[in-house]
């Protein structure tokens, strides 16, 4: 490791939760002014060591140097002020309160006569922002902003408490590719310019390469290694570090048999979100769903299995109209949607994983009006078998499980419900390398059962190597359509963003 | 964290301390003992808590029905009201006509129509169901006292208050109707769909929505489930006390309220089960009994019962705490 100027020193760091080791033995170092990538599964140990240094975890073993100092944190405020800071995965900012407001929560600048001094507060918002390379008015409401712009605030607020150290916890998940794009921007600028040092933790393989100086990977909460020059290291090196086993191929090849057409959007619209959506689905045949966070994919669904009010349009399914008004007629008769968002939509957090499995078709265990939970145990004990679902019990809440875990779960109340259409809305999103491609595997199975399926996605190698065809949609409308062959990321990214009315502002990126 | 194949067995079934209701066993049974220590006199005798039992009756009725609406995230404020007038209503229907199976008809289709009123306008409009219930507990109120001018009436029909007023093996028969109730309240939340439904629409509206479940329908049958408990406890109520008050059941919302967040339900939804809510309510009774026998003024049945919500909610809380770190 050489005399590099390190800032941050873990030496045999160990965790233990019952029944599992967390961490176990870790010892690596990162460098002032570098990004450094944590890459690991879900459940590698990632979460455990960025909260110990963040303090809500303490280790059994072993010890944190910053600046060659030891530090204990015990909670946030504590790892704040010894200079981490730390963007969470999810957003912490307060929707009804302005953009100075949330920058400047439990630290207000007060005046004179211990009140709020707005005009300050104001102006030292306006600057972080500004530090940011955007310009929000810092009295905006945070609910009216994007979620880029949101995760924007968000690593102001942090960089205006002038931390030498950013914890970055999968800051691109909901963002686009340009506002990846702007967010990347925004890390090299305060690498380069404030010699701020970033944690960056994320599952996109390609961001990494770009984004990152160096790596260090961890698998069941041990250290596996460090990749000291990112940029040129080889994607399957890294993909076999953090999964310990060769992923053979990424995104598994299927050999199906692609029947007539099953389902059928015709002139779907929606006031003020999607305007005249018409596509087709085969039996069989697996469609992506393209473009721009905000375009409308979403909406489309939603339209779909009657959560949004249609003002036109027709879904037919094997040729006849389907009228559905609500998720509950979209079940009946065949198409399930699995939601972006597992933990708002997806689950109920707090009920065990047997009652979220069997929820969308409940009335299948009922004998004489009485639910059998012999019945639902033993079918959640098959999902979880057969979509290896780690669990101590099918009792065990889903708030306890792992992210792929989850997303597994939420498969299996579609697989249950036995539906013949299925829309996967981001059915990767935040989730490890390995569970990634068994879903990848579950979305062939069920195509090859003959099912309709519709893959919406922002990752655009997760769409070429998944869907038969791909449907680009932008600004709400369809705007192109692309087969498996002529598919390209250039070619997808020029219809996203090349829709009608156009603001023009968007740039392609990769 | 994953490779959980490890010994952690899972305790939830299994395990008393980890029911939602053990919270108020607790008290139940420290308020129990020591009142059995301190008066075995007058307290530990068959006639006192038999006593106990009947006084728990009304409000352990009310609490299986509140447990409902809770349970979505609601609440049902006109509780109080509703029994007032479904007490004002039957008693009517027995002073005049003296059929009692007219009075039980009329008194459970008011409870179901109000609660199906309650609940219509808290799914379809999503209105607070704070406000809903609010409004319906004002306006029942003011039904009551139309409908009497303001004055009791008595019910004489020694038929009509054999219910209340007897026993059964030793036991007062409103005890076996409140543990019926409870028995089937728990039945319907544990064992039916609609049960099921209620608990995912607490506690996960969206993912509920998303999963197929029909939220508005679910929603006004919680509703209807705590009218048709209220009429239930009424119907009894007056037969135990031969008279029906248009002032009658004010602030019992309250104490069914209590006896439920007692029972270990969570006010925000999700969680609860009406075994729990009557034991809440034998709690809730118990405190009373208690005070009444140590001739401590009523002021402080007031304190203590609010210190009792406070610490038996807290006991859930941090029982779920440690259970979440138990997990990791």
């Amino acid at each position: 490791m050489g005399n590099e100027d390190v800032i941050l020193r873990f030496e045999h760091v160990s965790k233990m939760f019952p029944g599992v080791k967390a961490l176990d033995d870790v010892s690596f170092d990162i460098r002032r002014g570098e990004v450094h990538v944590l890459l690991g599964e879900n459940g590698a140990g990632k979460s455990t060591l960025i909260k110990i240094l963040t303090g809500v975890y303490t280790a059994d073993e072993g010890r944190i140097l910053l600046n060659g100092q030891e530090i204990r944190p015990t909670n946030i405020l504590e790892s704040r002020k010894l200079g981490i800071g730390t963007v969470f995965q999810e957003n912490s900012l307060v929707p009804h309160l302005t953009v100075a407001e949330n920058i400047f929560l439990s630290r207000e600048i007060k005046n004179s006569a211990n009140l709020i001094d707005w005009k300050e507060t104001n102006a030292q918002a306006q600057y972080w922002i500004r530090e940011m390379g955007i310009d929000i008015d810092p009295r905006t409401q945070v609910r009216r902003l994007s979620v880029a712009e949101q995760q924007i605030v968000e690593i102001a607020k942090i960089l205006s408490q002038q931390p030498s150290i950013i914890i970055l916890d999968e800051p691109t998940s909901a963002l686009s590719d340009n506002e990846i794009d702007n967010l990347f921007n925004t890390v090299n600028k305060l690498k380069e310019e404030k010699g701020i040092t970033f944690i960056y933790i994320s599952h996109r393989m390609e961001e990494i390469k770009y984004i990152g100086d160096r790596a260090t990977v961890l698998r069941d909460g041990k250290f596996i290694g460090q990749l000291p020059n990112l940029e040129e290291a080889k994607l399957d090196d890294i993909i076999n570090m953090i999964v310990g086993r060769t992923l053979e191929e990424k995104f598994p090849k299927r050999q199906v048999e692609i029947g007539d057409v099953m389902f059928e959007v015709e002139h779907l619209t929606v006031p003020k979100t999607i305007y005249d959506v018409s596509f087709q689905v085969r039996s069989g045949e697996v469609v992506g769903l393209s473009g721009l966070v905000g375009s409308g994919r979403t909406s489309t669904a939603k339209a779909i299995i009657g959560m949004l009010p249609k003002e036109k349009g027709v879904i037919k399914l094997n040729g006849k109209p389907a009228v559905i008004n609500t998720p509950h007629d979209a079940i009946k008769i065949g198409i399930g949607y699995l939601p972006e968002d597992r933990k708002r939509e997806g689950l109920l957090l707090d009920k065990p994983m047997y009652e979220n499995v069997t929820l969308p078709a409940l009335h299948k265990f009922k004998k004489f009006g009485v639910l059998s939970k012999a019945l639902e145990h033993q079918t959640a004990e098959e999902y979880r078998e057969k979509l290896s679902i780690k669990t101590p019990s099918v009792e065990r809440e889903t708030k306890f499980l792992s992210g792929g875990n989850q997303q597994k779960v939420v498969f299996s109340k579609w697989l249950c419900a036995q539906t013949k259409v299925y829309i996967f809305d981001e059915p990767t999103r935040g989730i490890d390398v390995g569970s990634k491609s068994e879903i990848y595997r579950i979305i062939n199975d069920l195509a090859a059962q003959g099912a309709a399926i519709i893959v919406i996605s922002s990752e655009l190698p997760e769409i070429l190597g998944v869907c038969d065809r791909i449907v680009v949609m932008c600004e709400g409308r369809v705007t192109g359509e692309l087969s498996r062959e002529e598919a390209t990321q250039e070619k997808i990214m020029k219809y996203a963003i090349g829709g009608a009315g156009s603001y023009g502002k968007v740039e392609a990126t990769h | 964290m994953e490779k959980l194949k490890l010994p952690i067995k899972d305790r939830k079934t299994t395990s008393f301390t980890n029911k939602p209701w053990f919270s108020a066993v607790l008290p139940l049974i420290v308020l129990f003992v020591l009142m059995s220590l301190i008066k075995p006199d007058t307290f530990l005798t068959t006639s006192n808590l038999m006593n106990i039992l009947r006084q728990a009756s009304t409000y352990a009725i009310m609490a299986v029905g509140m447990t409902f609406p809770i349970i979505t995230g609601g609440i049902d404020l006109s509780q109080g009201s509703l029994l007032a007038v479904v007490a004002i209503v039957a008693g009517m229907i027995i002073r005049d006509t003296e059929s009692i199976l007219l009075a039980v008809l009329a008194g459970l289709v008011i409870g179901a129509v109000i609660g199906f009123l309650n609940g219509t306008v808290i799914a379809y409009l999503e209105m607070p169901p704070f406000i809903m219930t609010l409004g319906t507990m004002r306006a029942l109120r003011g039904v009551a006292l139309l409908l009497t001018k303001g004055s009791p009436i008595d019910i004489k029909l020694e038929a009509y208050r054999f219910m209340g007023t007897q026993s059964f093996l030793g036991i007062p028969l409103p005890a076996y109707m409140f543990i019926l109730v409870a028995i089937a309240g728990q039945f319907i939340l544990s064992k039916t769909a609609t049960g099921r439904y209620i608990f995912a629409l607490g506690s996960n509206v969206e993912a509920a929505k998303i999963s197929g479940v029909k939220i508005v329908r679910n929603r006004i049958k919680a509703y209807m489930i705590s009218g048709v408990c209220v009429a239930i406890a009424s119907l009894l109520y007056i037969s135990r006390l031969g008279s029906a008050q248009p002032i009658a059941g004010e602030g019992y919302e309250m104490e069914a309220v209590a006896a439920t967040v007692i029972g270990g339900t969570s006010i925000v939804g999700g969680e609860g089960s009406a075994m729990g809510s009557i034991i809440g309510a034998v709690v809730v009774a118990l405190i009373r009994n208690a005070m009444v026998l140590l001739q401590i003024s009523t002021y402080w049945q007031s304190i203590v019962i609010g210190l009792v919500i406070v610490v038996s909610v807290s006991i859930d809380i941090i029982r779920k705490r440690i259970e979440a770190r138990r997990v990791g």
